[in-house]
């Protein structure tokens, strides 16, 4: 490779650097994307360069014939996506990745290893073989993994399959023993590269990556959305060791490290360890927790819109619910009224609220929320006491009191958001089912909870109309 | 008294009609207190209960019957003992026992760790005992805990008690006729009574100092505005929410504490308890004997044997060279409104919690662990001690696995074991790049430092952008089409240039629709209009 490209290479890696460092805040988010866009354009104009030069005219074809149809559908996906749909198609771009790392990890081996490339086995001799024998093994067992894994999340999050956790018996054992087993064929792949070996471990990591992500409770999607964000970023630093190409390596390491930091502070938002949440069984296992008795109270739209007139500071805490009901929009229209009517009205967002981190903040800015008054968990826990009315809307185990309060409860030490310290608290909810963790939420049978039932748009968009109407009259 | 032990989860049977709460007048010497107030009477009839009260029971606490009449309640010439639900505040005497019908549930402060004969007398009678004082301390028993309740007023009583007896300001001042210093205020132990003491002197202006054998009240002192002295040793910390028998280590240099402080300070109040056993002795005779005369100490255990050497329960004494001390042990009494209607609060909690249909029918199920806690006799059975209850949220072990992960404050790991998986992390990525091909080692240095800058890039990113920042970076790990764009670029068998286009489509959807959802979603996030 000539050094050109090295240097080209070093130059997109660092905007890559920079275009993440440009999205950790709201005012640089924007030209961290144009950083971005501009170092993969470098980075894939290089390359284009490097492989005219020696590829066959079918392959320059091949080559932008795949360019264009994947840009085509990708900018149409990115059109027409549903901002609640977005989960799904993280997941699926995880997929992606994955699915092209196998793919480049397959090549490597028919290229080297196959000898389809005439004379390339014997460019590459003893140890550097052997090293690249374990690096197509590694590259194409990560891949596999990720591909499947985010297949599964994939259809978790779009309900294309129950979300609930699939529980073999002795799974940890599967996983472990996966990992044992790839272990040993790596090793013996080394020493004989055989292609059905290859092809065993290719299958082994798909039925890993499947099991991984299908023993996970919805509950947990978050965290397993970005873990594999991170695995999609290992699967590329692979790709890079087996190329001998340090451009991959970087951006796979940054993407990798990255969505492993994700998952860490989605992790310590629930108060679970990594492990556990890869262990999964969340929601299904039987607990001491507290029975939870009482009876709820009823509330229409008419005494919400009342309280919210009377109101002096409102706090809406909205979950993954409000984004299934599509609400965020008469939400926005309701805090537009409020704060015209000069009522404080804030958001408080849970950390792991939604399928996605981050995904209510996105949900808001699309229904035109101004971002400085969406606060996170923290930022908003202490106020919640001298608040007067809290609208809980498709939220359930982020504002459950027994996380706080009842250490037999499955949920016990989660930081949730302590609305019920409010005056009142009004809980929009389909029914009194219980949330993705399965727990009972005894926030529903508080002296100062009153239920609103229903579907959570219809609901504030009757309230809209009552408020209207009490302003008209009063 | 419905007994759901067998079948707690079945729903309550339709009782034929509500049950009758009796409130009985305190027959004991000096108590002043109620057990239901007008305002709890009025709460406990919502519940569906048929309440009586004895004539004149909240006279001493400045309830009149009529105020009970307003209440819903009815007046009752006597005591009511065959009610259903007999609600009082001190234990019946033993001939009182006698009255209670059997099957009837008695709700009272019973004491259960120091009268035993009362309890068996109880059981006996075939009484559902329900001692307030055995109240589980867990967070959801907050509501019901009249120990706290009561030792939040005594604390503050103890202070006036010391006010009165002392004499003399608290608050320092400088007048025209002179500079008066500020009283000094030792309160031991920071429980409830403790802390409610500190926050009382120190409201007067006395300057306030407290000890205590759990380190972790350091902060709760310091929030009402007393100074934490602290001592010096090792301690176990506390999983049942009271202190423990402290070592002798500590107990050495605690003693040198209160010598030096005893000398020094005006007012010592003092508030150690340990479950089960004989007041802790704090103050020495030689400690009461070096404080100034005029001085005061309030030995708020006095009732459990004192910390005090030389108190005696119920009574103030005054030493020959003019310290007083008080050893008053019915401090609560002594507020007698206020403590009625917070014992009445608790009251109506665990009638609230014992009553789950709202029905008037009270219901016993002891697999709740504050029931469970507090029930001393059922049946014609003594139900005390209860099983232990521990109030850290340590999870039970069958659910470990799925339970958050707890820290553990007495596993306090050594340095070297901290220390050791950095090393030998350390050793692994130096021997695996050491003994690597070169070109390898160029690429595992890169590998490592991207790594590193990953996280610190990633560290603080704003939480409202986490789902922008992954699709960045899926768009950013679409960079594999480099790789596949080379194997093209090989040239190699249709085979490879087959699955080298596919990777390519597949990395090209990402890129693309990874910066464009991007954009798509940045464009949306807006500032409120007008501010800055």
């Amino acid at each position: 490779m000539q050094t050109w490209t090295t240097a080209a290479y070093l130059i997109a890696a660092l905007l890559f650097v920079v275009s993440l460092a440009g999205l950790s805040r709201h005012e640089t988010s924007r030209s961290g994307v144009v950083f971005g866009i501009a170092g993969m354009t470098i980075a894939l104009v290089a390359t284009a360069i490097v492989a005219f030069g020696s590829a066959s005219g079918l392959g320059i074809a091949l080559l932008l014939v795949a360019l264009v149809i994947g840009a085509a559908i990708g900018l149409w996906r990115a059109r027409v996506v549903e901002m609640t749909g977005m989960p799904e198609l993280i997941a699926l771009m995880h997929s992606f990745v994955g699915l092209a790392a196998v793919l480049v990890g397959w090549n490597g081996y028919l290229e080297v290893e196959g000898g389809a490339e005439s004379g390339a086995g014997e460019q590459l001799t003893g140890s550097l073989l052997g090293i690249h024998h374990a690096e197509v093994a590694i590259g194409v067992f990560i891949g596999a993994v990720t591909f499947t894994g985010s297949i599964i999340a994939y259809l978790k999050l779009s309900a294309k399959i129950k979300s609930a956790p699939l529980m073999l018996p002795g799974k940890n054992v599967l996983n472990l023993g996966a990992l044992v087993v790839f272990a040993a064929f790596t090793v013996w792949f080394v020493i004989t590269p055989a292609l059905w070996i290859l092809a065993v471990l290719t299958v082994l990591a798909l039925l890993l990556g499947l099991h991984l992500v299908a023993s996970i409770g919805g509950g947990d999607m978050p965290v397993v959305v970005s873990m594999l964000n991170s695995y999609s970023g290992w699967a590329a630093a692979a790709s890079g060791f087996l190329l001998g190409n340090d451009l991959l390596i970087i951006t796979g390491a940054l993407v990798g490290s990255s969505g492993a930091y994700l998952s860490y502070i989605m992790c310590k938002a629930m108060n679970r360890s990594f492990v556990s949440v890869i262990a999964g069984g969340f929601g299904a296992t039987s607990s001491t927790a507290a029975a939870v008795e009482g009876e709820h109270r009823e509330v229409n739209a008419a005494g919400v819109a009342e309280l919210l007139a009377d109101a002096r500071s409102v706090v809406i805490t909205p979950g993954y619910g409000m984004a299934v009901a599509q609400a965020q929009y008469p939400v926005a229209e309701l805090t537009r009224k409020l704060r015209d009517a000069g009522v404080e009205v804030r958001f408080g967002v849970h950390p792991v609220a939604g399928r996605l981190p981050g995904h209510m903040n996105v949900l808001l800015a699309e229904a035109q929320v101004p971002y400085d008054i969406v606060l996170e968990m923290d930022e908003i826990n202490d106020d919640l006491a001298g608040t007067d009315v809290v609208l809980v809307i498709g939220a359930n185990d982020t504002v459950n009191p027994s996380a706080a309060e009842d250490p037999g409860s499955p949920i016990a030490g989660m930081p949730v958001l302590k609305v019920w310290e409010a005056k009142d608290v009004i809980v929009f909810k389909r029914s009194m089912a219980t949330g993705y963790a399965g727990v009972q939420n005894p926030l529903f049978f508080r002296e100062n909870t009153q239920m609103l039932f229903g579907d959570a748009k219809e609901r504030v968009q009757d309230i809209l109309t009552e408020l209207a109407a009490l302003v008209r009259t009063g | 008294m419905r007994d759901t032990t067998e079948d707690a989860e079945s729903p309550p049977a339709p009782g034929p009609e509500p049950m009758r709460i009796a409130v009985v007048a305190e027959s004991t010497k000096s108590e002043t207190r109620v057990a239901l107030t007008p305002e709890t009477v009025r709460k406990v009839a919502d519940l569906g209960y048929h309440v009586t009260v004895q004539s004149g029971a909240g006279e001493l606490a400045g309830f009149a019957d009529s105020a009970y009449a307003e209440a819903g309640a009815d007046v009752a010439e006597g005591p009511v003992w065959d009610a259903d639900v007999v609600v009082m505040i001190n234990a019946p005497q033993a001939e009182e026992i006698a009255n209670l019908r059997e099957g009837s549930a008695l709700v009272a402060m019973l004491a259960p760790r120091f009268e035993a004969e009362r309890v068996t007398a109880l059981a006996g009678q075939g009484v559902t005992a329900l001692s307030m004082d055995a109240v589980p301390r867990i967070s959801r028993a907050q509501s019901m805990d009249v120990l706290s309740s009561m030792a939040n007023i005594a604390g503050y009583r103890a202070v006036i008690e010391a006010a009165h007896a002392f004499g003399r300001f608290f608050t320092g001042q400088v007048t025209a006729a002179g500079k008066v210093p500020p009283a000094k205020v030792l309160v031991a132990g920071a429980g409830v009574a403790g802390l409610a003491a500190i926050a009382a002197a120190n409201s007067l202006g006395a300057v306030v100092r407290a000890t205590d054998p759990r380190a972790e009240v350091a902060d709760q002192v310091r929030s009402l505005g007393g100074e934490y002295l602290a001592v010096e040793v090792e301690q176990e910390a506390s999983t049942d929410g009271y202190a423990k028998a402290t070592s002798e280590d500590y107990d050495r240099r605690a003693a040198e504490i209160y010598s030096e402080q005893a000398a020094d300070v005006d007012i010592i109040i003092t508030t150690a308890l340990i479950p089960g056993r004989p007041a802790p002795k704090l103050i020495t005779a030689a400690d009461v004997a070096s404080m100034r005369p005029g001085s005061v100490l309030v030995d708020m255990a006095a009732a459990q044997g004192g910390n005090v050497e030389g108190s005696v329960a119920g009574e103030v004494v005054t030493t020959d060279h003019g310290v007083t001390i008080i050893g008053y042990t019915d401090l609560p009494a002594r507020l007698p409104a206020q403590a009625s209607q917070l014992y009445g609060t608790n009251v109506l909690n665990l009638l609230k919690l014992m009553t789950p249909g709202k029905d008037g029918r009270l219901t016993l199920d002891l697999e709740d662990t504050v029931v469970r806690g507090l029930t001393v006799a059922h049946g014609g059975e003594v139900l005390w001690p209860p099983p232990a209850v521990s109030v850290s949220a340590a999870p039970a072990a069958a659910q470990a696995a799925a339970a958050p992960v707890e820290k553990k404050p007495e596993k306090v790991r050594s340095p070297l074991a901290k220390a050791l998986p950095p090393i030998i992390g350390a050793l692994a990525l130096f021997l695996v790049t050491a003994f690597a091909p070169a070109e390898l080692a160029g690429h595992l240095t890169v590998f490592v430092l991207a790594i590193v800058i990953g996280f610190y890039v990633i560290g603080n990113v704003h939480h409202a952008l986490h789902t922008p920042l992954m699709s960045v970076t899926n768009a950013i790990s679409g960079i594999i089409v480099v790789g596949a764009i080379l194997q093209i670029g090989t040239g190699g068998g249709g085979l490879v240039l087959g699955l080298a286009a596919a990777a390519t489509l597949l990395a090209a959807i990402n890129i693309v629709g990874g910066f464009a959802v991007t954009r798509r979603m940045l464009s949306m996030f807006s500032r409120s209009p007008g501010r800055s």
